[in-house]
């Protein structure tokens, strides 16, 4: 296996950015309906724990198992996501406080790590992992095989939500209905759609997805459970909406991209490349990159075409519109 | 059964303080339930964590260590958030006062100058780091109306990174080059005597130092309430808080009013980072297990909105929570999961967040919707 810094960056790209992915899909369907949810690395870190503790107690075959482990995340991430849902729809509190609150309950020094500690779970090689599912010869045809034939079926499936959430988006009338919720709920409203049952659909199957995401981490990526395994990915998740413009097809070429400016760091450490200043601009490139994506988005003109929900993080109160 | 909600004209004094106080009982009942459920007698926890917050020897001086910089960016926090204006960005402007201040105190302390000049310095350094790192949200937000929540959000992790590098991957002047640890793993300088800031040490429980940090925390808050409430300047912003186009017309400057609520914001978490280097860490901390874990700047939000952007009731919000963390850290262990005051913490902050419904509507609940009369339709208005 020789082959280039380009094709292993890319290749564990991908992998790396499976996750972010995940997560960023969610939270877009969650921003779509105009619920911003800062919460993400909070639900990813208790579906990361929960699928973890699922591979080690379940003792069935390995693929019923990664399957079981993936669907108990989701539900763990869907259970937070629903906290939040309850206070910014039903209680009108705070978005951002709501969201942050999340993950401070949630997150590396609260739930996650609770229910983590209190099983003993941390420093145990996991019992079943997602590993690649094309056979090897596939896998060492070159720059293709250990970029598209040598993930695991976490990628695969991405792919897969990825097209769903653009066509459901696109193309189907629920979809059209969460774009006027979350520009618009007070017209939605007057058309006769539920806007607070929208709301908290989308922002439940967001937290699902954050959940899987964080599964992705504690089955595949790194497959076992610390303190804060999944540092600080919602974070870059949240900013990957904005940077995809809230488009879940540009999300996938965002989160791969991010996953490779992650990836790079470590691939010139292992080459014996001096690092200096690159790990800097490496680590840092999601995030500037993301603030100016954010100023080009809020420029006049740009913002119509390009812009975020126009009711994002906005409470909708039937009685004050 | 219907459940209305209408806002209140009015709010009540004493509601601002029963429902926070109200709050927090009712999520230590929600919270004993999750002990009780995970296998943990809640009572003896809550004894425990209140002893080893406030009542075992040394634990109050401990507890100031944490509460500290809650007070000070809790502080930041209200500052910003009055406005409306969500400067979450305190992390990252606590991480660059602290950056300023330690080469202020490591350049100044080591050329002869007097304690309390070079004290004045590491605060004024502090102030100007975190102001200048959170007015790149405030200029981006007054001039090309970005919003501040992400782009403050994630200029956290460039300043976490910055500070990183700053120790571990570049030998810059606040890294220590001389000596054998030094060869052997990247350490960062300590700060000279003279750069050491000043505590006082009371008599209580064997002796609790009274880090100079607090105090200056609590003459912010009293600095804060009086701008805010006794100026024309607060006036103006709680305004633009309020309704951004009555300020508009009343003639308030809008794009001013951002730059300068956002650089005060910074300023304060700023002096946050200050404290810790000159009154507990004493070198900069960069490592990133150690002070970017405690994620001061996210917590202290929480104490803002507990303390309901109130600067008295940040401080003290800042105390009591300063506690728990405080008692979490002592107890951690086999009998006491990490992550078990976390849990308590969020379900003390979802149980205010929900409360502040109480503060804001009325909530009646009714056998069936009644027909509308005049005095409902004024109330709901």
């Amino acid at each position: 296996m020789n082959n280039g810094l380009a094709v292993v960056v890319i290749a564990s790209g991908v992998a790396y950015g499976t996750p972010l992915l995940y997560a960023a899909l969610g939270e877009l369907l969650a921003e779509r309906s105009g619920v911003l949810n800062l919460g993400v690395e909070g639900m990813m870190l208790v579906g990361a724990v929960m699928g973890f503790w699922t591979v080690q107690r379940l003792h069935a075959d390995t693929g019923l198992t990664l399957a079981a482990a993936i669907g108990v995340a989701a539900v763990a991430g869907a259970a937070m996501a629903s906290i939040h849902a309850f206070l910014v729809i039903s209680l009108r509190a705070s978005q951002i406080v709501s969201g942050l609150a999340l993950t401070i309950f949630a997150g590396a020094a609260g739930l996650s790590s609770y229910l983590g500690n209190n099983s003993n779970l941390a420093d145990q090689p996991a019992s079943h992992t997602l590993g690649p599912v094309f056979p090897s010869a596939a896998q060492r045809w070159p720059v293709v095989g250990p970029i598209v034939f040598g993930q695991n079926a976490l990628v695969y499936a991405s792919w897969l939500c990825v097209a769903l959430v653009w066509l459901y988006l696109r193309r189907t009338r629920p979809g059209l209905n969460v774009r006027a919720v979350g520009e618009s709920p007070a017209a939605a409203d007057a058309m006769g759609i539920d806007v607070v049952r929208y709301r908290y659909a989308h922002t439940v199957v967001g937290g699902a997805f954050a959940g899987i995401a964080g599964a992705a981490f504690t089955l595949a990526i790194t497959p076992q459970w610390v303190d804060g395994i999944t540092g600080g990915a919602g974070w870059i998740a949240i900013a990957l909406v904005i940077f995809a413009f809230w488009r879940p097809e540009l999300c996938l070429l965002g989160a791969y991209f991010f996953g490779a400016l992650q990836a790079l760091a470590p691939q010139l450490q292992a080459r014996g490349i001096q690092l200096g200043p690159t790990v800097l601009w490496t680590s840092s490139l999601p995030y500037v990159m993301t603030i100016l994506v954010l100023v080009l988005v809020s420029a006049s003109g740009a913002r119509r075409r390009l812009g975020a929900p126009a009711a994002l993080g906005l409470p909708y109160v039937r009685e004050e519109r | 059964m219907h459940v209305r909600i209408e806002r209140r004209l009015r709010q009540p004094r004493w509601l601002a303080v029963a429902v926070p106080v109200g709050s927090v009982a009712v999520a230590l009942v929600v919270a004993a339930a999750v002990l009780g459920v995970t296998g943990h007698d809640p009572l003896t926890t809550y004894r425990l964590l209140f002893d080893a917050a406030f009542l075992n020897g040394g634990s109050l001086g401990q507890t100031l260590v944490t509460a500290t910089p809650l007070a000070f960016t809790g502080l930041a926090a209200a500052a910003a958030f009055r406005m409306r204006l969500f400067n979450i960005g305190a992390e990252g402007q606590l991480y660059v006062g602290a950056i300023t201040s330690d080469a202020a105190g490591l350049y100044l302390g080591s050329h002869g100058w007097p304690t309390a000049l070079v004290v004045a310095a590491m605060v004024a350094a502090g102030i100007a780091g975190g102001a200048a790192w959170a007015s790149i949200p405030g200029v981006l937000r007054a001039f090309f109306k970005t919003n501040e929540i992400i782009t403050s959000l994630m200029l956290n992790y460039v300043a976490g990174y910055i500070l990183t590098y700053l120790v571990f991957n570049t030998e810059s002047y606040w890294r220590e080059t001389k000596g054998f640890n030094a060869s052997v793993f990247p350490t960062s300088k300590n700060l000279p005597a003279r750069a050491v800031w000043p505590g006082w040490t009371l008599p209580a429980q064997g002796g609790i130092t009274l880090p100079l940090g607090a105090g200056i925390a609590v003459l912010v808050a009293l600095v804060l309430w009086a701008l805010y409430s006794r100026t024309r300047f607060g006036f103006e912003a709680q305004v633009l808080g309020d309704s951004e186009r009555a300020a508009r017309y009343a003639g308030v400057r809008l794009r001013r009013k951002i730059l300068a609520v956002m650089a005060i914001s910074g300023a304060i978490a700023g002096i946050g980072g200050a404290s810790q280097v000159g009154d507990f860490r004493h070198a900069l901390d960069a490592d990133p297990n150690s002070l970017q874990k405690r994620q001061y700047g996210y917590a202290g939000i929480v104490v803002a909105a507990l303390g309901r952007y109130n600067p008295f009731a940040v401080v003290l919000v800042a105390f009591l929570l300063g506690g728990l963390q405080n008692a979490g850290i002592t107890l951690e262990g086999p009998d006491f999961p990490a992550g078990l005051v976390g849990v308590i913490q969020g379900i003390i902050l979802f149980a205010a967040l929900g409360g502040e419904l109480l503060v804001r509507y009325r909530v009646r609940v009714a056998r069936r919707a009644k027909p509308e009369g005049p005095r409902a339709a004024v109330e709901a208005a």
